[in-house]
């Protein structure tokens, strides 16, 4: 029987795609991330952290939702990574969990002025709720 | 005249008009006829990378049968619109139990059609300057040149990346804005953060974030002698605008119909 930590693990690494095994530790992606200040974890500890299966101290950290889904790190990886994958991974399991939504419409008007694009309420609704 | 399908986006019908009127109106000068699907959906503006996430990508692939049937490219203008659409395309072409679990989805659908694998051309609206028209062409057409104008063209993130899926640009050292600033008379400026991100739609939970993020980009075009700032993402625009750019602004579309004639200046 695996435990909730290893079912964890499967389904951020099963539903991300992304094998944190190839991550060889240069940092690279933390050093091209636009929100590495605004991050208490940084996308070389997700990939990291997630291999040693502590995926509940991710999930609980504002960091999930710093990320900007910019691809910075995807992109500039030298092992192919895909950090942001993995960070992606991790948000979904922690807004799934029942009640759990970072945002939800009620958030929406105090938000919201005169000029902000649609589009930016759709992204927010998809990337911060369930 | 070549006819190819479109896919204006929620964004372009609300607070960013001037993307679209002009993306029709340049296009038509240039031969090419934007055939708008019908009923199309929102493609919920983010592409969630999860392989295990269908139903939020259902728009997408609904907008690729469209033009599918009508065995036409997909032309989007709004690059957060490409985005999600382009990558929604490559994800039905190469994952098999995703395509699966979409056309199973989509059976359910009121109209009868075959399982969708990805046939699709998706095509920004540069790439259809670039390739179906050709800069050259669009040379040609220009009547009013933007001699002098230092113009910094502003990728961001969703047109270049990821990049061997978007396959619009070296990822790292784009040129197609560039070509295309020079190919209605003005001066491209080349400055380090063109295709870093504005902060997106961070702004919304976190606006001290997203204004961190935009004044390096718009700091980097000014310190680089850039005049103006070009863009084909409404929420890049909206977020530089809002975080104090002191130069303005606009949309490529824009540009490209003043040049063409089809507009008389820009609220530059
Ligand atoms: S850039 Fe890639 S290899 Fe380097 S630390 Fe980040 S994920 Fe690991
Ligand atoms: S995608 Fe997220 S983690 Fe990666 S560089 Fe962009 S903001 Fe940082
Ligand atoms: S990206 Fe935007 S404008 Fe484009 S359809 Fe989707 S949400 Fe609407
Ligand atoms: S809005 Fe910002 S987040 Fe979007 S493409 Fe533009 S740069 Fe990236």
């Amino acid at each position: 029987m695996l435990d909730k930590k290893e079912l964890l693990k499967e389904q951020v690494i099963r539903a991300s795609g992304v094998n944190p095994l190839k991550c060889m530790r240069c940092g690279k992606c933390s050093g091209t991330c636009p929100s590495y200040d605004e991050m208490e974890y940084h996308p070389h500890q997700f990939v990291y952290m997630v291999e040693m299966g502590d995926i509940e101290t991710l999930m609980k950290s504002e960091s999930v939702y710093k990320c900007l889904s910019c691809f910075a790190c995807v992109e500039r990886c030298p092992r192919g990574v895909e950090p942001a994958k993995i960070i992606e991974a991790v948000r979904l399991e922690a807004i799934r969990q029942k009640g759990n939504n970072h945002m939800t419409a009620n958030d929406i008007p105090e938000k919201v002025n005169d000029d902000i694009p649609q589009q930016a309420i759709m992204s927010a609704m998809r990337k911060y709720s369930k | 005249m070549i006819k190819v399908s479109y896919f204006p986006g929620c964004t372009l019908r609300t607070k960013a008009k001037q993307l679209d009127l002009y993306a029709r109106k340049c296009a038509e000068v240039l031969g090419v006829q934007l055939c708008e699907i019908e009923d199309w959906q929102c493609c919920g503006g983010v592409f969630v990378s999860n392989n295990d996430e269908i139903a939020s990508k259902l728009s997408s692939v609904r907008a690729l049968i469209a033009a599918k049937e009508e065995d036409r490219p997909l032309v989007t203008v709004c690059s957060a619109c490409h985005n999600v659409i382009k990558q929604t395309n490559y994800q039905i072409t190469n994952d098999e139990s995703f395509r699966n679990r979409a056309n199973l989805y989509l059976s359910q659908d009121k109209e009868k059609r075959e399982p969708y694998s990805g046939e699709t051309k998706v095509m920004h609206y540069f790439e259809l300057l670039r390739d179906v028209v050709g800069f050259d062409k669009i040379k040609e057409k220009v009547v009013n040149p933007l001699t002098g104008r230092k113009i910094a063209a502003y990728y961001g993130c969703l047109l270049l990346r990821p990049g061997k899926v978007m396959a619009f640009d070296d990822p790292e050292n784009p040129a197609i804005m560039e070509e295309f600033i020079r190919a209605i008379g003005a001066e491209p400026v080349i400055y380090p953060y063109r295709n870093e991100c504005c902060g997106g739609y961070v702004a919304l939970e976190d606006p001290e974030s997203a204004k961190k993020k935009s004044n390096a980009v718009t700091n980097s075009a000014e310190s680089h002698g850039a005049e103006l700032a070009v863009t084909a993402c409404p929420l890049c625009k909206y977020n530089l605008v809002q975080n104090g750019s002191n130069i303005p602004v606009v949309y490529f579309t824009e540009l490209l119909a003043e040049a063409l004639g089809v507009k008389e200046d820009t609220n530059a």
